[in-house]
């Protein structure tokens, strides 16, 4: 069994640096931010395969952390990209497009 | 050979096999998003793996753990990646077409061998 | 109330499945007593931000949105077998489609399951929501059948509003 996870932890790292080689490629920002949400899962999915080969419990909250960090770091980036700044409240989100002219609700 | 040893055989298999066909979908999804051609269609390689990939590894990872609270924390992973990835990937897909990037509308096709050995050739 | 008390237990099985301590007695009590402390500050924070209601805490459709969910494994089992098939073929062989999907639906809880629903299958993506409809973007052309959507629309309607009165 520690065969076939460590099998599966090699895939993931090839996984891994396919995902890196197209956040360098690009071309888009949007393919570099897919990229990295892409490459946090199977960082998760490492971790936790590197937990049951270690026999190592904690990796496996370090995971959890992980997904959640991934996904607010994939939100943030999206979020900033689009306004130019964090600070901007969900409420003036929806105003600020309403000025910009996308305003649809 | 008993029923205690037949089911930790079938276990195993059940573990063998998901995680295999898990590490598969995984690698696929990353081919594609490599081969595809354009932003949108790269999306849906990626979004092969974030859902049954990732699902099918964890439920590997399950069958082999012997405690519950592994159990339990790998099937909450499980489910936290299950909630988010959809989210995060209508995010991506939402920002790139709010910033006005076009899908390539295109019939990607494989080419005509006539077309391979004369590229002015029209199809 | 009943939302305060639902948060309460799931928070409760969280703590547990995340620390695996629960006797009082050993060197873990501190961790039982920060566990009190930190579920009573989420839990009143959480009633004086006024979020406790039917979306946050989505205990009445729990029930049905596990049997939608065993739908929609399958769904996605199928639907993952055809873009592996797309992907991996020899020569890019796709027809990407952007199609706009009719929406009718009662709730914004079920709104949000559908279009997640949508995203979570492969080959098809929700680019965009308006009021009506939601835009899809789909792989290819064999994945924009209309009937497909509609049946995902009706059963998470029913998953998550219970069925309705009128025929």
């Amino acid at each position: 069994m520690d065969t076939l996870n460590f099998i599966v932890a090699l895939g993931m790292a090839g996984a891994m640096a396919i995902m890196l080689a197209r956040l360098f490629a690009g071309p888009t920002l949007y393919d570099r931010v897919l990229a990295a949400n892409s490459f946090g899962t199977k960082t998760v999915l490492f971790l936790l395969v590197f937990s049951a080969i270690a026999g190592r419990q904690d990796a496996i909250d370090i995971a959890l952390l992980y997904a959640l960090i991934n996904f607010v770091a994939t939100i943030a980036i999206l979020k900033f990209f689009r306004y130019r700044s964090l600070e901007i409240a969900l409420a003036q989100m929806s105003l600020r497009r309403a000025v910009e002219g996308e305003f649809d609700e | 050979m008993n029923w205690v040893e037949i089911g930790q055989n079938l276990l195993f298999a059940l573990s063998v096999g998901s995680l295999t066909l898990g590490l598969m979908l995984v690698l696929a999804g990353a081919i594609g998003v490599i081969r595809m051609p354009d932003f949108y269609t790269r999306l849906h390689a990626a979004g092969v793996t974030d859902t049954l990939g990732a699902e099918l590894i964890i439920f590997g990872l399950i069958l082999q753990s012997g405690d519950w609270q592994t159990m339990a924390k790998l099937a909450l992973v499980g489910l936290l990646l299950f909630l988010t990835s959809p989210t995060a990937t209508h995010a991506v897909a939402n920002a790139a077409h709010r910033a006005g990037q076009k899908p390539d509308l295109a019939h990607f096709r494989p080419k005509h061998p006539r077309e391979l050995q004369d590229p002015e050739a029209k199809a | 109330m009943v939302y305060g008390l639902g948060l309460t237990a799931v928070l409760v099985v969280l703590w547990l499945v995340l620390s695996g301590s629960y006797t009082l007695s050993g060197d873990h009590s501190i961790l039982l007593v920060m566990t009190v402390v930190s579920l009573a500050a989420t839990v009143g924070l959480a009633v004086r931000m006024r979020i406790l209601d039917r979306e946050t805490v989505p205990l009445a459709p729990l029930l049905p949105l596990l049997t939608y969910w065993s739908w929609l494994g399958r769904e996605i089992v199928a639907a993952n077998i055809a873009v592996i098939r797309l992907i991996m073929k020899p020569d890019v062989d796709i027809e990407p489609r952007l199609v706009r999907v009719p929406v009718d639906l009662r709730s914004g809880l079920a709104r949000c399951v559908f279009a997640n629903s949508i995203t979570l299958t492969p080959g098809t993506v929700t680019v965009d929501i308006e009021n009506d409809g939601f835009l899809v973007h789909a792989l290819d052309n064999s994945f924009t059948a209309p009937e497909g959507f509609a049946e995902m629309a009706l059963r998470t309607d029913v998953a998550s509003d219970g069925k309705r009165e009128e025929a």
